[in-house]
């Protein structure tokens, strides 16, 4: 594999907020004139290794929602990664050694395409789109967050599963070395993930490689994660290295640890409880900008809704399926 | 000056400051003076004082262990002023939980303290705190007599439903709560280890 080492970026060159958002604007504005936003080849590299990198030929999506994303403060400080500690704080505190280069993802198991893929390879054929998504986090609390990423279905496509291949499982690398979380016993390492193939070939879920229009920061799951946004935050698993189709039902990290409390599905349903806690409200993250008093009664919970409110898109998949037997 | 003025003048007030110091930090870092709350500022409030509320009991409850082992009698006079604080960062604890995090959405919480354990038990230890806050007056423990050493033994149980409510309510990572539960542990076990020695006593000397 050839590594090219990418054009330095000069810090004027780098969007500041202000202009990212009136270039999302003119994005849209493009799309919608019918003009096509074609990727230059100025940077060599489609995933750039510098921090905070600006993602060229991003395009935005339908499935965006418009609500107001969150702070990039809040989307970068406040994580669950336990492979780097399980406080919110821990991951953004104890990942800035962390380097996700070089990078490969091995794709194994039912399907005609398998092998292992450097990230640039593993990525290149696709579209890096802007979706920003509701992200409901099962400890009762959500952000929005405009994620940079590639399609799981064009991906999956791209390896033509066989018709046993009914779940695609993600792993997360597996290094003690590079993510001191992995040294503790919190949860059994790899951490594992898995969807059926139904719903990992719906429109919505996505790999992403970056947010806020910027390489993935390593406390979000450089330099690849998984998006699902219907779904509870612990399904979205960081770090990528392997995919790996399948006819047997995955048992999950968190179905490990506590298979009462968490499933498979983890479907976001305001009408199954966590055993320890109510699913019915949630505390959207960054209400409260500013601090003060005020800020904090601006805190107020908001009404959980059905598949994070992506049920014109998922429901179907789950027609005649018990939700609070398969939570 | 002698031991009793120097407590009543020195000490006690100084401890007093002290003890504030976890809630002037939690106002400054509200208003971003000192620092900040962070993304989840009402969660990041509430776990300071539940946490401030726990460490306070231990730290009240070491006061009888402290002054028998080291023979200071003066040590029970900051005893009633630690669990005092012990009750007010709790209080601060439950009233964060309740208008910040619940809203006072009263169906809410009548839901939580009903159907979450976790949230029964540290209730129930709240309002243990609160039955020994309302009796803690010299007065009251003078009219009480034998009964109010009786009644502030409840002390114990509070302590073991509030690790017992921190424990519940971590996701995964239990370590924190361990730490809290092992200080208790020994503080009970010293009680127990002591009681045993003196064998006939029924009771702990009182600290009147």
């Amino acid at each position: 594999m050839l590594i090219k080492k990418p054009a330095d970026i000069r810090p004027s060159e780098i969007t500041s907020r202000d202009n990212y958002l009136n270039r999302r604007k003119f994005m849209q504005a493009a799309a919608l004139a019918g003009g096509t936003v074609i990727a230059g080849d100025v940077l060599p590299a489609i995933i750039p290794e510098e921090r905070r990198a600006k993602l060229e030929g991003v395009v935005p999506s339908k499935f965006s929602t418009d609500e107001t994303p969150n702070s990039y403060d809040d989307v970068t400080t406040y994580n669950n990664y336990y492979e780097f500690g399980v406080r919110k704080e821990d991951p953004y505190r104890n990942s800035q050694a962390f380097e996700p280069r070089p990078w490969s993802v091995e794709v194994t198991g039912n399907a005609e395409v398998t092998g292992s893929f450097g990230l640039e390879d593993f990525v290149k054929p696709h579209t890096l789109e802007e979706r920003i998504y509701r992200l409901r986090c099962v400890e009762a609390w959500s952000m929005v967050i405009p994620w940079v990423g590639i399609s799981l279905a064009d991906v999956i496509r791209k390896f033509k599963p066989l018709s046993s291949a009914k779940y695609v499982v993600f792993e997360t690398l597996l290094d003690r070395d590079r993510m001191p979380g992995q040294r503790s016993r919190s949860l059994r390492w790899p951490y594992v993930e898995g969807l059926t193939i139904a719903e990992a070939t719906n429109p919505l879920p996505i790999l992403a490689v970056g947010v806020y229009g910027e390489v993935l920061p390593n406390q979000n799951g450089a330099p690849l994660r998984l998006i699902v946004p219907w779904k509870y935050g612990f399904k979205s698993i960081k770090g990528i290295v392997r995919m790996h189709f399948t006819d047997q039902k995955p048992r999950t990290s968190w179905d490990l640890a506590a298979p009462h409390e968490y499933g498979f599905y983890a479907n976001v349903n305001p009408k199954v409880a966590h055993p320890r806690w109510s699913q019915a409200r949630e505390r959207r993250i960054g209400a409260d900008q500013g601090g003060g008093l005020q800020s904090l009664f601006a805190a107020k919970k908001q009404d959980t809704v059905l598949f994070n409110g992506y049920g014109e898109h998922v429901a179907h998949l789950y027609a005649g399926l018990d939700l609070k037997k398969n939570y | 000056m002698d031991t009793v003025r120097q407590i009543r003048f020195i000490w006690k007030p100084l401890i007093f400051v002290a003890s504030l110091i976890p809630f002037a930090l939690v106002v400054g870092d509200l208003f971003q003076i000192t620092g900040e709350l962070g993304a989840n500022p009402v969660e990041e409030i509430q776990d300071r004082f539940g946490n401030w509320g726990l460490r306070f009991i231990l730290i009240a409850l070491a006061v009888t262990p402290a002054r028998l082992i080291l023979g200071k009698q003066w040590l029970a006079r900051f005893r009633r002023m630690l669990g005092l604080f012990a009750f007010f960062y709790i209080l601060m604890h439950f009233a964060t939980w309740l208008f910040l995090d619940q809203g006072l959405l009263l169906s809410a919480i009548v839901e939580d303290i009903v159907k979450r354990p976790f949230i029964t038990i540290g209730f129930a230890a709240l309002l243990i705190l609160l039955a020994l806050t309302a009796t803690s007056t010299t007065g009251v423990r003078r009219r009480l007599g034998r009964r109010w050493q009786k009644l502030h033994n409840w002390v114990y149980v509070a302590a073991i439903l509030g690790v017992w409510h921190y424990w519940w309510q971590v996701k995964l990572d239990a370590s924190d709560p361990a730490i809290y539960a092992a200080v208790l542990a020994i503080l009970l076990g010293y009680r127990i280890w002591r009681r045993k020695k003196s064998g006939k006593q029924t009771a702990l000397p009182s600290t009147a």
